[in-house]
């Protein structure tokens, strides 16, 4: 009997890039899990617990518990979003104990994808097969909220064909942060170009991260500038053949 | 009263009351690792160097006499009443002024003096600096306001590091208005980051260890 | 209308000569501190943080206790304390001390907290000359200037807006090189190190055991500001205690590393007192001037206390991907970088300066190299709560507060939530947002959404993973 895992695609995937989404599900089944997608799920509440906005935060996050409330597993392909659930929902319900035990409880069943697939699934070769030289991105919060640092690293070393490349600046943030991007866009911008300065001296063809609002970002600072190296999404090249 | 305000805010902040005793401290863990003094030496001079600073060794007190008239020169120099350094000979040398009785004077000496020559109460080993307690026989101007800084100091003197130091004079306020770490010449990179020494303090610093007892 | 914030940070986006010197003085003591905080030269690192953090807890959380034996300590040693609870009553003291004493020329050593009080201007009033004698610090007061950096105060001048300074306010011959312009600034300097009255330095530490003033340097000018003027003042906060002298094996071996990458800066003094009986040198008067000016209030704070924890190390400025971008000048306060972030707010008001706790990416990167464990996103993403709390009353961000209980709304229902995606698919058409969204009036407030989506690309809509991966279940069956 495989073992079920339960996917949280998060809004953005959903919305804009359901190609990750699908990538994901399908690395997963292809590695024995039953994958299911809880449909009742939305957003993790992130947008507005970072504009301040904690009331607002706290009911979208009750919703997400509901929701997941029986999963064994919950993974997703977004390092952000998994932060919110596990570091800031126990203190977004600092006040209301019944919820902050939920939220405990949950913290301890989520995950981000390349955590489940080296701690969980414990595997780093997952098979996948993509022909070029590429760089990794580290998105903060994945970095720093998360601690994933080695886990996509080892991962993408057993892609068959790829070459990676350490990106100078790699730990640097790429400038979304959320609201930051929408009320501050010349700093956001200011920062996506530095970070593509750095892609460009590396020479590489992609840039690949664990977080498709980073990619987002990346992606509109290379386009702009007509850099022809493309973004991909940890998922999509771990689903590579 | 501001005094009586501000702990009454403080206390408020807490939630502590006057003449409560404080929750017992964090310990402190000083550790001090086993070099003998060859290791010790490599240590300082190493560090010291890296930072322009000029180590040297001698065999005996003589030798560092000598060595220090060498450096001196003409002079003019000025030297601390400090017991090692008599002990040396290098307060009596002809190019060396000590034994100041005049703070005035004192003064006007370091001002003027190209040379300034201390002995040091310790050296840190892992860093390459001078300790300094000023006191009657080690004034701070000596080490400070000349251009070039001669510090003498026996060989046992040199402990491993900050940690030693701490827990050797775990209340140095009790024995002095002023101790001082000196760790290299003076230095800035305020303008361009460019690094430039000897700003206010010494540009040169030579420190010379003396193996004899 | 666009706030003056943003057009100043606009301004120095623009200025490619400034940028290219902020991003790259930052990167430098950046790469200096990693050589000596990497595990092979520092193995105790992170457990000196957890150590540091401790100690500063524990003096905050009895900092009455410390206080008094710090008075007692000083009183002891033949010092006097000063309690200020604002800067003015600082200012006051050293002015009628200056008075007393019949002062005219005062030094100072770099004291960030003396800027916070705003000492030197506010003095100047009182006709007395107050020079600055750290370089950097003295070019900024020369250029009538705020410090660019809690650490290097002139890090955005080249060496050519330096000379420019010094020969129009000094009357010296233009000289651009760097080392014969620090001579000329030593020369004027000591004259006014010898001939002061009044020598005022800040502390790094004030240390309670011991009634004890630390002043960690380079250049020799808090040496010769606490050494040669026959009255010395100490300014600090009151957040800069720490128990004992044996805490200084933490902290000393954190500030220079996390500052500049020096395992120990070039000199480190440990002042207690006016000069002992017998000593030929040292002031003869010494007081310490301890001051709240608000930290009191940020005490009471259990959560955003630690904010008092900073040892002024300025790290966080020089990780920080905002800071190396927009540099010190446009953050409102004396403090800048992410802990200017988190300082401003609770001293300033929460809404003198809203936008700023929303100037951040909340990278991380300060918390990581703080020395002292700071949790400043934390500490951001509470103030920015606080804020638009105190901010609801007002118009300011009506039409925000609408759409997030919008989006909340909608957020709860899912069948909702896939149909509002159905719909701006549909409305997005063929092409992504960018071109019809600029075609609507400005009026509608959405310049950020607009100025969003001209560095972003959506992708061309179609359908939502929810639509897909029905497709593909009822196509697996």
């Amino acid at each position: 009997m495989a073992a079920r895992v339960s996917l949280f695609v998060t809004c953005i995937v959903d919305q804009f890039f359901p190609r990750i989404g699908l990538a994901t599900a399908e690395l997963l089944e292809r590695l024995g899990y039953r994958v299911e997608f809880p449909e009742g799920q939305t957003c993790c509440g992130q947008p507005a617990f970072n504009t301040g906005y904690r009331e607002q935060a706290r009911q979208v996050a009750r919703h997400f518990l509901e929701v997941f409330q029986a999963a064994e597993h919950i993974v997703s392909p977004s390092a952000s979003c998994v932060s919110m659930v596990k570091n800031h929902y126990p203190e977004l319900f600092n006040k209301e104990p019944e919820w902050q035990q939920r939220a405990r409880s949950l913290a301890g069943r989520i995950w981000e994808l390349s955590q489940f697939l080296t701690e969980v699934a414990r595997l780093e070769d997952v098979g996948a097969r993509l022909e070029g030289v590429a760089a990794y991105h580290d998105g903060c919060h994945a970095l720093r909220e998360l601690g994933v640092r080695e886990a996509p690293r080892r991962l993408l070393a057993r892609v068959r064909g790829l070459k990676l490349r350490e990106m100078p600046g790699a730990e640097e943030c790429c400038g979304f942060g959320g609201t930051f991007s929408v009320k501050f866009p010349e700093i956001s911008g200011a920062m996506a170009r530095r970070k593509i300065q750095a892609l460009c001296e590396s020479g590489v063809e992609y840039v690949i991260s664990a977080d498709a609002s980073c990619l987002m970002q990346i992606q509109g600072a290379l386009s702009r500038a007509a850099l022809p190296v493309r973004t991909l999404h940890l998922a999509e090249v771990l689903a590579s053949r | 009263m501001p005094r009586e305000y501000i702990l009454h805010k403080v206390r408020t902040a807490l939630g502590r009351s006057a003449g409560q005793a404080p929750a017992p401290a964090p310990e402190v863990r000083l550790s001090i690792p086993e070099w003998d003094f060859e290791a010790r030496w490599r240590r300082f001079a190493d560090a010291l160097e890296k930072l322009g600073g000029k180590p040297e060794r001698v065999p005996t007190r003589e030798a560092a006499r000598r060595r220090v008239a060498e450096l001196v020169g003409d002079g003019p120099a000025v030297a601390s009443d400090a017991p090692y350094l008599a002990e040396c000979g290098i307060s009596g040398l002809p190019a060396v002024a000590s034994g100041f009785k005049d703070a005035a004077a004192l003064r006007a000496a370091c001002a003027s003096a190209h040379y300034g020559i201390t002995s040091a109460d310790y050296a840190l080993a892992d860093t390459g600096t001078l300790v300094l307690l000023c006191s009657s026989q080690e004034p701070r101007l000596v080490s400070l306001l000349p251009p070039v800084h001669v510090a003498v100091l026996p060989a046992g003197r040199m402990l491993t590091g900050l940690d030693e130091l701490l827990a050797i004079l775990p209340q140095p306020a009790e024995l002095t208005s002023a101790m001082v770490l000196i760790t290299g010449p003076s230095r800035t990179a305020d303008i361009e980051q460019i690094l430039v020494r000897g700003v206010h303090g010494p540009g040169e610093v030579h420190v010379i260890v003396v193996e004899q007892e | 209308m666009t706030p003056l914030y943003q057009i100043n940070i606009r301004k120095t986006l623009a200025d490619e000569h400034l940028e290219e010197a902020i991003y790259a003085a930052t990167g430098r003591l950046m790469d200096h501190r990693r050589k000596v905080v990497a595990p092979e030269v520092l193995p105790d690192y992170q457990e000196l943080r957890e150590q540091a953090r401790r100690i500063k807890q524990h003096t905050l959380e009895n900092l009455d206790y410390y206080l008094e034996q710090f008075e007692q300590q000083v009183t002891a040693r033949g010092g006097a304390l000063v309690w200020a609870r604002e800067g003015s009553e600082a200012v006051d003291f050293l002015a009628e001390l200056a008075r007393r004493k019949q002062a005219r020329l005062i030094v100072k050593s770099k004291s960030m907290t003396t800027e916070e009080i705003g000492l030197r201007e506010r003095l100047e009033h009182h006709n007395l000359e107050i020079v600055e004698t750290d370089l950097g610090e003295y070019i900024i007061q020369l250029a009538h200037e705020k410090p660019y950096h809690i650490v290097a105060p002139a890090l955005h001048k080249t060496r050519y807006e330096v000379s420019e300074i010094f020969s129009r306010r000094l009357g010296v011959a233009a000289e651009a090189v760097p080392e014969k312009q620090t001579e000329i600034a030593r020369q004027v300097l000591r004259q006014k190190f010898l001939a002061a009255d009044i020598g005022v330095t800040g502390a790094n530490f004030l240390v309670a055991d011991s009634g004890a003033v630390v002043l960690v340097e380079n250049e020799g000018n808090a040496r010769l500001t606490s050494s040669a003027p026959r009255v010395q003042v100490a300014i600090a906060g009151i957040e800069k205690l720490i128990p004992r002298a044996q805490d200084l094996a933490v902290f000393l071996k954190l500030l220079g590393r996390s500052a500049t990458g020096q395992p120990l800066t070039v000199y480190t003094s440990l002042l207690a007192g006016p000069r002992r009986p017998g000593d030929p040198d040292g002031p003869e008067e010494f007081y310490v001037v301890l001051l709240d000016n608000g930290r009191t209030r940020v005490l009471a704070d259990r959560d955003k206390r630690q904010s008092l924890y900073c040892i002024r190390c300025g790290a966080c400025l020089n990780h920080c991907p905002v800071y190396r971008r927009i540099g010190g000048h446009n953050y409102p306060w004396v403090y800048s970088g992410p802990i200017g972030k988190i300082l401003s707010p609770q001293f300033q008001g929460l809404t003198q300066d809203p936008w700023l706790p929303f100037a951040s990416s909340l990278c991380g990167a300060c918390a990581e190299v703080c020395p002292v464990k700071i949790e400043i996103p934390r500490l951001l993403l509470d103030l920015r709560a606080e804020i638009v709390k105190a901010q609801q009353g007002e118009n300011a961000n009506r039409w925000e507060r609408l759409a997030f209980r919008l989006w909340a709304w909608v957020m709860q229902r899912p069948k909702l939530y896939e149909l509002a995606g159905t719909v701006a698919a549909a409305v997005l058409g063929e092409e992504s947002g960018q071109s019809w969204i600029s075609r609507l009036p400005a009026g509608l407030n959405i310049g950020p959404l607009r100025a969003w989506l001209s560095q972003r690309d959506l992708p061309p809509p179609g359908r939502s993973f929810r639509q897909l991966w029905r497709l593909r279940s009822s196509r697996v069956g």
